[in-house]
């Protein structure tokens, strides 16, 4: 029965080549739209997989404006259950500020009787990297806090947390409460089926409010590297060319 | 990769559908040296061509969509790019239902296989979708899809097998070089490249594309959003990419098309969301291609529930997910019609634009025939460039019309149906009169024209049953009894017509006779002060137009057409002028006033001390009057059959003359008439062909019962092809038919309103010596006979007059016997009337 939260950030889709916004402290997602983080949809989908396992339930959670409300109607449309929405301005809040904001909300969730077991966020934000939130939410909350994790599970009041390092793969096994964060690749996220997108729908959002004034992030702007040079190279033609497709592919990892 | 030549006989910018098409097609009919350009990668550099939905639904209102549409069906075909599934379009409204009979019309009319079927029949083929959702729905066995990236690679190796092209992808367009209004080169990011020919073929960014070199194409690239869900069980059970027809679900504007495991559901449902082609997102910075945009779920979300009504459980399993969902970009048009043909800004620049994947080789075929020598197989009319008038290339005027026509992609959209954005543009200089009249108002190229008037009410009255009301709400939908009112009234005694619709332009200089019996049929070489009716062909004797000419010195003609065609015709004469004559513009400087009926010489004669009798002002003539002090140029001619004359006068003197012939004209009962009397019943009573409707490129002067009873010596344009149609037997006449009875199975009485087949009297198809099948051209009331009245091109063996056969509306059959199979009018066969003998 374990209460997962998982914690999400809109983002603009990744493409090629980013376009900052006019005031020079954004990525422009006019054109591209917007979604959460390949490391999010991770973490959904095991936010999702450990409430069915444990019979618990998941919700999901955003910072953001209201536009940010599409992200948790995402999540809700793959198999979470409830959301939460504080409602802010994003460029306004720092990492720092953002921790904050969240353990407010979990100590909240204690408050009323059922608290959150599992904290689950992103490793990282595709847009600004910040590589910190989910330490910072442990350290507010002074619970244990597992990174880069490619699995969780869930097994009574044991989190188990896989993560692959340089030296091979680790596991961790925490007592809960405990915050991990995720990084892609562990499971499969799944996309959302016609019924789940319209259950999303009609799902009650819980919106807050942060109570206190955000310290910001300091940054002052972003600048673009230099454009990767486009490099085309001609594998060969016809069925000959075959095995270098195959292999090119298995360097990608696309094929096993 | 091929690096960018300096230079080309031809450069065709573009490798979507369009381009791929094009470049097979000119190398085909013997060009050589052709260079096709696109920024993106191949095969699939990025365009609308890489995420259409691919299928293939061959019926259509309009007989230029479904002539190009069934040409690429069968350039498809021949490729073994194209899988038939058939498809459905299925109605959950009895007024939907109507509109499908009516789609049965069209199908027959063009020859597309088609019938209505029963709920039960569409679950035959479709199990998983709920027949309790709908109330019938029309088969279309020949739909199918494509391959259209496959397709378009064979044609680019075609082409490059003919040694004809070479192709550079990865280059883009950074401008054109223009010189004295001719294109002269196109710049790169690789480079120059010189050419005397360029075809723009770049769907949604071709208006910027033509911006470098100062041309319009008035397209807006737009949003029809899709998904794509699976995988579903039921669809992956079967082999290939299709195996169950595709539905259009018309009533939700919604499409589900089967894609190999996937249901795609594709939406004209949402809002219209309109972007610029400057803003479109390179490719760099795109997140999946520049034309696949961001999914905005809210916009779809009313669809989803539709579909789930329609399939639940095929869309409502839990485990087929949304696994692709994009705002792909199309191109619209303000008038739905491609955008074809060489810019009038830049010679040598052409267009070939806003074509979707069902038209795209069929297009392709035709411009390249435009390009080589002038004459696509298909008529093209309606979707030439030169159509448009300024104001209707405004982005504001293209965004307007678009907005308004996306949610009537599968609307119900009546034959008369008035747009309702972008009116009150060009107004006549009696437009206040007439708003005071009660005029209802319909659009013709921007221009508000009365189609009649309310204040001659009280004549349906006075006229009764002669006034043919219509029971029907569709059959008199955009129309009104007091048309044929008006009518009537007019042949009683006299009517005032608004004409400032028609587009005039001179042909001025020491070489304007040359020019002008260089490009119309009938003699030039006139007497000043002579008007003549003309035809204007092509080199085939294909239409071009039919316009009146005036000889108004011994070096100026004035040319006079309608509104609609007016600025094609415009072109058509510009291109052709010797050194010596240019065609001026004169459109906005002359309002034009009709006045007809047996009371029109009268009154004329109250307002002017000119002498208007038959024989000091003869038919065919035309000469400058005093009405007041006012200037008026008189022609005496007739579009409706009476005696009367067209008044020229400077557009800010219209609303003086206007009044004051409606002020004279009083005393003798004269009305205001509008454009329902003028464009189609007295027309029609008189046998007068339209351009657009009877006349286009595909028919000639003998098709047409309009041959000449001689042809003059001089040279002009499709001469020698008349000369040569002379001799044969016509392979098609068109024909004045009368409906005999008007009856209903459910005993309301019906009237055609145009597009329906002409079949033999128990149903039987019928086919003319083209291989095409008999519709009604032109229909209308013919309140002088008491008949309605309907033109048709019948097979020659048919063309009898007393032939007894049918038409078919709404899928019944009613009775109709041949009138007239040449051009003698049902009215007043002698022309007693306009000639003043009556």
């Amino acid at each position: 029965m374990a209460e997962v939260l998982v914690c999400v950030k809109r983002v603009p889709q990744a493409t090629t080549e980013p376009v900052i916004t006019a005031d020079g402290l954004g990525i422009d997602a006019t054109m591209t739209g917007s979604t959460m983080s390949p490391h999010e949809e991770c973490a959904v989908e095991l936010a999702t997989q450990i409430a069915d396992a444990t019979q618990g339930s998941a919700t999901v959670l955003t910072l953001g404006g209201a536009e940010s409300v599409d992200q948790l109607r995402d999540a809700l449309s793959v198999g979470v259950t409830a959301a939460v929405h504080i409602e802010a301005d994003p460029a306004a809040f720092g990492p720092a500020d953002v921790a904050r904001a969240i353990a407010e909300v979990v100590r909240a969730k204690a408050a009323t009787g059922a608290p959150y077991d599992v904290v689950l966020l992103g490793n990282d934000a595709a847009d600004t990297g910040d590589f910190q939130v989910g330490v910072r939410v442990a350290y507010a909350l002074d619970w244990p806090v597992v990174a880069g994790c490619s699995t969780v599970a869930v097994d009574g009041s044991v989190a188990s947390c896989v993560a692959d390092g340089p030296e091979g793969t680790g596991v961790f096994e925490v007592a809960l409460p405990v915050v991990a964060t995720v990084l892609e690749g562990g499971v499969e996220p799944r996309y959302p089926s016609l019924m789940g997108r319209m259950k999303a729908k009609k799902v009650a959002i819980e919106t807050v409010v942060p109570g206190f004034t955000p310290a910001g992030s300091g940054r002052v702007g972003l600048a673009l590297p230099p454009p990767i040079p486009n490099e085309v190279e001609i594998l060969g033609q016809g069925a000959s060319a075959a095995p270098a497709v195959v292999a090119v592919l298995k360097e990608l990892g696309v094929v096993r | 990769m091929a690096t960018l030549p300096e230079s080309a006989k031809v450069v065709v910018i573009g490798a979507g559908i369009v381009g791929n098409s094009l470049s097979y097609h000119l190398a085909r009919l013997g060009w050589t040296d052709i260079v096709q350009l696109d920024k993106g990668p191949l095969p699939n550099p990025g365009g609308s061509t890489g995420h259409a939905s691919n299928f293939i639904f061959p019926v259509d209102h309009s007989r230029e969509f479904a002539d190009i549409t069934l040409d690429s069906m069968k350039q498809y075909q021949e490729m073994g790019v194209f899988t038939e599934s058939g498809g459905f379009e299925v109605a959950r409204t009895e007024e939907r239902m109507e509109e499908l009979r009516r789609r049965m019309s069209s199908a027959k009319a063009w020859g597309i296989p088609a019938e209505i079927v029963t709920p039960e029949q569409v679950v035959e083929k479709v199990p998983f979708l709920d027949p309790s959702v709908i109330v019938g729905a029309a088969w279309f066995p020949t739909v199918g899809v494509v391959d259209s990236l496959r397709a378009g690679t064979i044609m680019r190796e075609r082409a490059l097998e003919m040694g004809a092209l070479t192709v550079v992808p990865n280059v883009e367009v950074t401008g054109m070089t223009v010189v004295d209004g001719r294109i002269t080169a196109v710049e790169t990011n690789a480079g120059t490249i010189a050419a005397q020919t360029v075809v723009v073929c770049c769907g949604v960014w071709s208006p910027k594309v033509a911006a470098m070199a100062g041309a319009k194409i008035p397209l807006t690239p737009a949003v029809h959003q899709m998904i794509s869900v699976g995988p579903c069980e039921v669809l992956a059970s079967r082999p290939g990419e299709i195996s169950f027809p595709i539905v259009r679900d018309m009533d939700t504007f919604c499409y589900e098309r089967q894609h190999g495991s996937d249901m795609e559901v594709g939406s004209y449902a949402h809002r219209a969301i309109l972007h610029d082609p400057e803003t479109i997102p390179s490719i760099e910075q795109s997140a999946l291609s520049p034309t696949e945009l961001p999914f905005t779920s809210e916009d779809f979300d009313p669809q989803l529930e539709q579909a789930l009504e329609l399939m639940p459980e095929l869309l409502g399993d839990e485990s087929a997910q949304i696994r692709y969902a994009i705002n792909g970009l199309l191109s619209l048009t303000p008038d739905g019609y491609p955008i074809l043909g060489e810019t009038p800004e830049v010679k040598g620049l052409w267009s070939a634009a806003a074509v979707w994947i069902k038209e795209g080789p069929g297009t392709a075929r035709a411009v390249a025939e435009w390009m080589t020598h002038g004459n696509p197989e298909i008529d093209l009319g309606h979707s030439d460039i030169a159509r448009f008038y300024p104001h209707q290339r405004t982005r504001a005027h293209v965004k307007a019309r678009t907005s308004e026509a996306f949610n009537k992609t599968y609307g119900i959209v009546h034959p008369a149906e008035q747009w309702s954005s972008g009116r009150g543009v060009r107004l006549a200089p009696m437009h206040q009169s007439q708003q005071a009249l009660g005029a209802v108002f319909f659009e013709t190229a921007g221009w508000e024209r009365p189609h009649w008037y309310e204040s001659n009410a009280g004549l349906v009255e006075k006229f009764g049953d002669a006034c043919m009301p219509r029971e029907h709400e569709w059959d008199s939908r955009w129309w009104s009894p007091i048309i044929n009112a008006e009518h009537l009234q007019m042949r009683e005694t006299a009517a005032l017509v608004d004409l400032s619709a028609f587009a005039i332009f001179d042909v001025v200089g020491p070489a304007a006779l040359a020019a002008v019996q260089q490009v119309i049929v009938a003699q030039a070489d006139v007497k000043v002060g002579r008007v003549v009716y003309t035809p204007v062909l092509d080199s085939r004797g294909g239409f071009r137009s039919d316009l009146t000419v005036m000889r108004l010195a011994h070096d100026h003609f004035r040319v006079v057409t309608g509104g609609a065609h007016g600025m094609a015709d415009k072109k058509w004469f510009a291109d052709r002028m010797p050194e010596g004559a240019t065609v001026v513009d004169v459109t906005s400087a002359y309002t034009t006033i009709g006045i007809w009926g047996p009371k029109a010489r009268e009154i004329l004669a109250s307002v002017t001390s000119a002498d208007v009798s038959h024989a000091g002002f003869p038919f065919g003539t035309c000469r400058e009057i005093e009405v007041g002090n006012l200037s008026v140029l008189a022609s005496r001619i007739s579009y409706v059959g009476e005696y009367g004359w067209e008044l020229y006068t400077p557009m800010e003197a219209g609303a003086a003359l206007w009044d004051r012939l409606l002020e004279a004209g009083g005393p003798h009962e004269l009305i205001p008439a509008g454009i329902g009397v003028y464009g189609t019943t007295g027309r029609i009573e008189k046998g007068y062909r339209a351009y657009g409707y009877e006349l286009d490129t595909e028919r000639t002067l003998a098709e047409c019962g309009m041959q000449r009873p001689k042809i003059k010596d001089q040279d002009f344009i499709g001469k020698e092809a008349i000369v040569a149609q002379a001799a044969e037997a016509p392979q098609t006449v068109l024909c004045s038919l009368t409906v005999d009875d008007h009856t209903s199975a459910s005993g309301v009485k019906r009237y055609m309103l145009g597009g329906e087949p002409i079949v033999t009297r128990d149903g039987g198809q019928l086919t003319d010596g083209h291989g095409h099948h008999p519709y009604v051209t032109t229909a209308g009331s013919a309140p002088s006979l008491g008949k309605h009245v309907l033109m048709a091109f019948l097979p020659p063996d048919q063309a009898v007059v007393g032939n007894q056969l049918a038409v078919s509306y709404m899928e019944e059959l009613y009775p109709v016997t041949v009138a007239a199979n040449d051009a003698t009018p049902l009215f007043d066969p002698e022309n007693l009337r306009i000639r003043g003998l009556a």
